[in-house]
């Protein structure tokens, strides 16, 4: 058993109770151990996906006892690749808010750790109910990450978001409740072992079961029609938070590629079929985006509705459910997690040179440093509406391939074109507004940070890294797709117990 | 015993419901309790109901109720405390900074 495993989830945990503990000493020493500690996310996260890449599933028996009776954290290709991105992305908005934003409220970093705990633990975890407990978690911390700052529009941004997560998470009890009372377990691999010797009477009240998990998910996800809160959270949340949240809705889009093409996949045993429910409602989240995107005013408003174009482009792939589908889906996710989360923190840099218009979109002082920030607001441009020669045109082209074995073809390939034509007119819009038309004095001179250009570029840089090694990511992502579809490996490795030492008479 | 069970837990969902909808603070946060209500004794029971038996597993009690659920709704309601609390404490910042209890923070026309 590798004592590594636990580490992702072990490492914020310690980090944010030393925070809190560290709370009256100086900012510099909560900064040190807050840095230190998201940074050492990215070493531990790159040798769990070395071991995870060799293929086998990695289980982790917490308290060394065996599933299905214990809680189990299982490590395979896709978790392995979701820590890996959730710690780079992390450190990024943290080394930007370095740079002032975690000194407009309290308590920023220890809350900033409890997130990372409850992210990684919901990636890592094996088991329903314990999926439900991070998830609490790390929505305990995004409520209170989400107001930090302070101001009217938080407050009210999170009086929506509060209020609809909770109903969320009832709704999230109410589907483990029918799990555990129709198939007697609450480990994903014995959920899933156990559906296909179901009797017919229980199997409607699995599909219910499994289609109020997809509604939970889809919450998280932000897809239509749960999806309205994105968009006003986003906007309001100070900018290292709100780039920290691009992975956010990523932990929904997991949840549905963990539970539903483990356990609810097949339509015969209490199952449905993704394609038919998950599809359409993505196309329609594309749809939606594209018009706010169109009708935003600000450039923030602007970057949430394209967080929700990306999460319509990312489940659709997701609900076309074949092999190639998901490794496309896979290789965006990591894509459009990475650029959106540049973009936010870009949005902010803009918005700090422009003085009283903020990221308006209208005609006001040129910002102070227009070469800088007009380039990476180009190269952002280009990365995110799917342009080559950056990562969103291979990301959007492999989804394009998947989509020619469906039969939603005509649709897929319509919506996700179109879509792309009208980002790429309201990008140029933004652009057009904030650099070109400006009148002649110049904003407000707080020039871009170190730290800031850096953390800032190194994720818009992940778009052009992920090109350069396409091939390998592809190799990665299509590996990682074989191995979510391949189920029952999945529950042979987690049921085997072979590396739990509880005496045999325990096991009987 | 099923059926009050349905019932009991069918009124207590319907009602947050209800209290949700009318979108004031207040009573969004009772409804929400009242919810979290209905869905712990949702959970207590999904394991199956068993009457006039000891809540334990000894060696002569022959048919007891399953453990687990019992477990899993301590925790949910654990956690649906902090939630709460959480949620009383940002309606009271939001009554204060709109002067107003409604949830889009909207004063009365």
């Amino acid at each position: 058993m590798n004592h590594w495993i636990i580490a992702p989830v072990l490492l914020p945990m310690v980090a944010g109770a030393l925070l809190l503990v560290l709370e009256s000493t100086g900012l510099d020493a909560k900064r040190y151990v807050s840095v230190v500690a998201t940074a050492a996310l990215i070493p531990v996260a790159l040798g769990l996906m070395g071991i995870a890449a060799a293929g086998e599933q990695q289980i982790y028996y917490v308290g060394d006892w065996p599933a299905p009776f214990g809680i189990v954290l299982v490590l395979d290709r896709l978790s392995g690749l979701m820590l890996l991105l959730t710690s780079i992305l992390a450190t990024a908005s943290l080394l930007y808010s370095v740079g002032g934003d975690d000194t407009k409220g309290a308590d920023f970093h220890a809350l900033f750790q409890f997130q990372l705990l409850g992210i990684n633990g919901a990636f890592l975890t094996g088991d329903l109910f314990n999926l439900f407990v991070f998830f609490e978690i790390l929505l305990i911390a995004s409520y209170c990450l989400i107001i930090h700052g302070g101001g009217p529009a938080r407050t009210r941004a999170a009086m929506h978001f509060v209020v609809l997560n909770l109903v969320g998470s009832s709704v999230f009890l109410i589907a483990l409740g029918v799990v555990y009372g129709t198939l007697g377990t609450l480990n994903m691999a014995d959920a899933a072992a156990r559906v296909a010797s179901l009797d017919a009477d229980s199997r409607g009240l699995v599909r219910a079961a499994g289609l109020l998990l997809l509604l939970v998910f889809g919450l998280k996800a932000a897809l239509l029609p749960l999806g309205f809160w994105l968009p006003s959270s986003y906007r309001s949340a100070t900018a290292a938070v709100a780039c920290l949240f691009a992975i956010m809705t990523k932990v929904g889009v997991y949840a549905i590629l963990r539970v539903h093409v483990l356990i609810f996949a097949d339509p015969v045993y209490g199952g449905f079929s993704l394609e038919a429910w998950l599809l359409p409602l993505a196309l329609a989240t594309i749809v939606l985006g594209t018009i706010g995107a169109l009708a935003a005013s600000e450039l923030r408003a602007t970057v949430s509705y394209l967080v929700v174009v990306s999460v319509g482009t990312l489940l659709a792939a997701v609900g076309l459910s074949s092999r190639e589908a998901l490794a496309a889906a896979l290789f965006y996710l990591v894509h459009s997690t990475l650029v959106t989360g540049g973009l936010f923190l870009l949005a902010d840099l803009i918005g700090r040179q422009r003085g009283e218009a903020a990221a308006r979109l209208d005609r006001s002082r040129a910002v102070y440093q227009p070469a800088l920030l007009g380039t990476m607001f180009f190269v952002a441009a280009v990365a995110v509406s799917g342009l080559p020669p950056l990562s969103g045109f291979a990301a959007k082209l492999y989804i394009l391939q998947a989509a020619q074995a469906s039969a939603a073809v005509p649709w897929v390939w319509g919506t996700v074109l179109v879509s792309g034509l009208f980002v790429i007119v309201s990008l140029s819009r933004a652009g057009t507004a904030i650099f070109w038309r400006t009148e002649d004095t110049r904003g407000e001179a707080r020039p871009v940070r170190g730290m800031e250009a850096l953390s800032t570029c190194g994720l818009l840089a992940g778009a052009l890294f992920l090109m350069v090694f396409g091939a390998r990511a592809l190799d990665y992502t299509e590996a990682t797709a074989e191995q979510l579809l391949d189920r029952s490996g999945y529950v042979d490795a987690v049921l085997a117990n072979d590396s739990v030492s509880t005496p045999a008479s325990m096991k009987e | 015993m099923e059926a009050v069970f349905s019932v009991v837990i069918g009124v207590l969902v319907a009602c947050g419901v209800y209290l949700i909808l009318r979108a004031r603070t207040f009573p969004v946060v009772l409804g929400l309790t009242l919810i979290s209500y209905g869905v712990n004794v949702f959970l207590f029971v999904s394991g199956g109901l068993v009457a006039d038996s000891a809540p334990l597993a000894l060696p002569e009690i022959t048919v007891h109720p399953d453990p687990l659920p019992q477990a899993l709704v301590l925790t949910a309601i654990v956690i649906g405390f902090g939630m709460t609390a959480y949620a009383i404490v940002l309606a009271l910042k939001a009554n204060g900074e709109f002067e107003s209890d409604r949830v889009d923070g909207e004063r009365e026309g």
